[in-house]
């Protein structure tokens, strides 16, 4: 096992530095400089401009810059924004919660919805409730982030009038040197009417970002539970006389989750890239408005940072799956 | 029994929080995006302009909904004849906000004053480098050349000396960049060994003290019990930021915001229809323009200059870029500016005689470029179908323009160097003077177009009426100097000035005394609620 999990960490380093060497070429290739970027209309002569740019250390030849941002990185150190003058890693734990928060939401939402849609689908295969779930699946998986986000406010916040537009809590309430979680701030608040606004607040921006994970899981479900449904071994099990909810529940779905977990992992970066949109919607405070904004101005060392702590993030929980695996499927950890 | 009770319990805590909710009066202002901190001096962009201030004050600043001048931090000033030397008697009443880290043991006096000009234009000053240290609008206003000191004279009494006699420099105090800071709140900071707190969390004047900011989310003020001018009737002022247009229409409609700034054109109609809300609209103090670069074959030609400025049908770009937001332009200043020329006669449209023209001056299947603005203005919401219509326009009498953009950055570089043949570019006002418009298209006297000049036009005479203007206070005189300038711009036709936007702002009917600003800004000093 320890091999295994050694072997994956290793991979991970390249992987690394590949995004570390992507990004800085990517963002620096965006043209206009941050200095242009700062000035609203006004214009500043080109010696001044000369000199704001020597002041950030954008002068250098990009080799250096590189070579230098490399170095600091494995000191830790993902720099000072541009625009903010604020470090990096101390802006990414200022977003972070508020995106980890909806993403696990949306997470749970679209696992919790989209596993039993799968084997219900998949077990009454060709039925009314197939074509139903598979069809409903397919609409979420091809609806526009932006336009479904729309939708949902103009039917619910704003004609039913059940849910609140957009933010993460009524602007009534604030808690000061909080978690950084609402729902958990507002339950330390001892406030029942906090409480109720944080989850009211995330009801619509989780069902919008869970979509596309809730359809994915869902298929990827179904078609797993089919051909699992198929072996011999689930056969041996109904012939035994075991009850189908054991069949299915035990025998079926423990193997027929290996391909869902992946997919799952994998969803961590649509989620992300479906958080960008989601957040802007919703007025939500997260990290990926917060590099948006900062490609917006050129703000290298937020970009280049902000990408390289996601990649991280995603590079973990892919991690994690790979290790899950072997928890799943013994076969898996002691290959080779 | 157990369920009723815990149901009827949360019910009353609920009824608690409403009451509670109820008997502070909150105003929240739906804004459009993050600022980049809460300094003044530091930053530049309308948003950031917005979040300070509420907390500080200037010295001199604008009547509320005008351009005219107030007296503010400084009750009164005196201004020596030469215009070099202004001298402002300060207020002895105003208190700096306290805040959990911060209490004030001294009024506001001339070292707030002092300090807050000598860290952007003091090299040696603790304050200078830190957040970075570009002092981008004070650089931008060309006032590291202008201002020569600021001293203190007493307590009370602050002397500023000039370079050269600038007219306009009293409504360019009155600007964000020159508000006044706590000296004593920066001494503490620098102690502290956090100095970069003082740009992150403001001590000022102003009619609200600053709360708290939940990064790209809210940001939340309380009135001011102490403020010079009197405590506001809002209690807390909290800007939600919500960066996209539609949903800050269904934040108002669903009573989220009591005001939203700049809802979308095509927004406004079901706005108005709405019985609980109020859309107010104003003429921007701004102007969208074509600028013909004059040193690009034909535009050197002046009847070529002209011909473009009859081949163009503003009002057809009015209808389908504005969709009717917006009033045809003529003078190169918006027509709200005083010095504004009326009697200007615009150029018509008339492709025909645009034609007449275009033979005279021998041109004949021209073909050009058409730089068209890749981003949305305030004064130009939507370059690409501008530069459509304009487009088409020319292809009339004959003129084929081809169009180009680039990233908005690279775009005013580019524009600035004088790449473009013709560019459409526009401006919105800093501080209401007309030198703040018709400086753009000046030379200083000098035979070389600076930067900011996209027309890459010089005339003397222009120069010469600006400088005129610059170094006279009388108002009467100023406005024959500008008058003649906008006659010289309107012969020499070095731009086709194309429109002045309207700008909208919608909010709840309980709002009460919203002023619009012409310069663009959102204040809410003076605002109120109804219950």
């Amino acid at each position: 096992m320890l091999r295994f999990v050694l072997s994956r960490i290793l991979l991970v380093i390249p992987t690394f530095i590949g995004i570390l060497l992507l990004t800085f070429i990517l963002v620096h290739l965006i043209p206009g400089d941050p200095v242009e970027q700062m000035l609203n209309q006004h214009v500043i002569d080109p010696v001044r401009h000369a000199m704001l740019m020597h002041q950030l250390g954008l002068d250098r030849p990009l080799a250096v810059q590189f070579v230098d941002y490399v170095w600091h990185v494995m000191q830790g150190d993902l720099g000072t924004s541009l625009q903010t003058r604020i470090p990096v890693l101390e802006e990414f734990l200022e977003h972070f919660p508020a995106t980890l928060e909806l993403a696990t939401c949306a997470m749970i939402f679209a696992v919790v919805f989209g596993l039993p849609a799968g084997i219900i689908a998949a077990q009454r295969r060709g039925s009314i409730f197939d074509h139903t779930l598979m069809g409903t699946s397919l609409t979420g998986y091809s609806m526009p982030i932006f336009w479904w986000g729309l939708l949902l406010i103009i039917v619910f916040s704003n004609t039913l009038h059940w849910t609140p537009v957009s933010g993460r809590i009524s602007t009534d309430y604030y808690f000061e040197d909080g978690t950084g979680f609402m729902l958990i701030d507002a339950l330390n608040s001892d406030d029942d009417g906090a409480f109720i606004s944080a989850v009211s607040h995330l009801i619509l921006p989780t069902i919008v970002l869970g979509t596309i994970p809730l359809a994915v899981i869902a298929r990827m479900t179904r078609s797993s539970m089919l051909e699992v449904l198929g072996e011999d071994y689930i056969r041996t099990a109904r012939a035994k006389g075991l009850a189908d909810l054991r069949v299915v529940g035990v025998h079926a779905l423990r193997n027929a989750l290996i391909p869902v977990v992946t997919v799952i992992g994998l969803q961590v970066g649509t989620l992300m890239g479906g958080a960008i949109l989601t957040e802007t919607i919703f007025a939500w405070p997260g990290i990926a408005r917060w590099v948006v904004g900062a490609i917006n101005i050129r703000d290298y060392p937020v970009v280049q940072g902000g990408v390289l702590l996601i990649a991280t993030l995603i590079i973990l929980v892919n991690l994690m799956v790979d290790l899950l695996y072997g928890v799943l499927n013994p076969r898996i950890r002691h290959r080779r | 029994m157990r369920r009723q009770l815990l149901g009827a319990m949360a019910v009353s805590v609920m009824a608690l929080c409403i009451s509670f909710a109820a008997e502070a009066k909150n105003l929240v202002y739906c804004s459009e995006a993050s600022p980049e901190g809460f300094s003044p001096q530091l930053w530049d962009t309308g948003t950031t302009l917005d979040v300070v201030r509420p907390v500080f004050n200037r010295l001199v600043e604008f009547k509320f909904g005008t351009t005219e001048i107030m007296p503010s931090l400084a009750e009164s000033w005196d201004i020596s004849d030469d215009g070099l030397t202004y001298t402002f008697h300060l207020r002895k009443d105003v208190k700096f906000h306290s805040s959990k880290t911060f209490k004030p043991t001294r009024d506001m006096n001339a070292d707030d004053v002092v300090q807050s000009f000598d860290r952007m234009m003091n090299k040696q000053n603790p304050y200078n480098g830190v957040s970075g240290g570009a002092y981008l609008y004070f650089e931008g206003m060309g006032m590291p050349d202008t201002m020569k000191s600021v001293e203190k004279v007493d307590d009370h009494t602050v002397k500023i000396t000039l370079n050269n006699p600038e007219s306009p420099f009293l409504a360019d105090l009155a600007m964000e960049w020159a508000s006044v800071t706590s000296k004593e709140y920066g001494d503490q900071l620098l102690k502290a060994k956090t100095p970069e707190k003082f740009d992150l969390e403001p001590i000022g004047t102003g009619p609200y003290s600053f709360v708290n900011y939940e990064k790209d989310a809210t940001i939340r003020y309380k009135a001011n019990a102490h403020y010079f001018r009197g405590k506001q009737k809002i209690d807390n002022l909290v800007f939600s930021i919500t960066p996209d247009a539609a949903v800050r229409k269904a934040k108002l409609e669903a009573g989220e915001c009591d005001i939203i700034v700049g809802p979308a054109p095509a927004d406004i109609a079901s706005l108005k229809a709405n019985p609980k809300l109020n859309v107010e609209e104003q003429e921007g103090l701004n102007i969208a323009y074509l600028a013909l670069n004059v040193t690009k074959k034909p535009l050197d030609d002046k009847r070529v200059r002209q011909a473009l400025n009859m081949a163009i049908d503003k009002d057809a770009i009015i209808k389908a870029v504005y969709l009717g937001g917006g009033t045809p332009a003529m003078n190169p200043i918006p027509p709200t500016i005083w010095s504004y020329d009326k009697d200007i006669k615009p150029y018509p449209y008339d492709p025909d005689g645009a034609k007449k023209l275009l033979d005279e001056a021998g041109v004949k299947d021209l073909s050009i470029d058409l730089w068209y603005m890749p981003k949305y203005r305030p004064y130009n919401p939507d370059g690409k179908r501008m530069g459509e219509l304009m487009q088409a326009d020319l292809a009339k009498v004959g003129v084929k323009a081809n169009l180009v953009t680039y990233e908005w950055g690279e775009y005013r570089k580019r524009m600035g160097n004088g790449e473009h043949s013709m560019g459409q570019i526009g401006w919105t006002g800093d501080n209401g003077d007309p030198d703040n418009f018709l400086y753009l298209w000046g030379c200083n006297g000098k035979n070389e177009a600076p930067t900011q000049n996209n027309t890459k036009w010089c005339n003397a005479d222009y120069d010469a009426a600006l400088k005129g203007a610059k170094e006279t206070a009388d108002v009467a005189k100023r406005t024959e100097f500008y008058k003649k300038a906008q006659e010289i711009a309107h012969e020499e036709a070095p731009m086709v000035p194309i429109a002045h936007s309207l700008v909208y702002m919608a909010m709840n009917k309980s709002v009460q005394n919203y002023i619009m600003d012409p310069l663009g800004f959102h204040n809410f000093e003076g605002v109120g609620k109804a219950q």
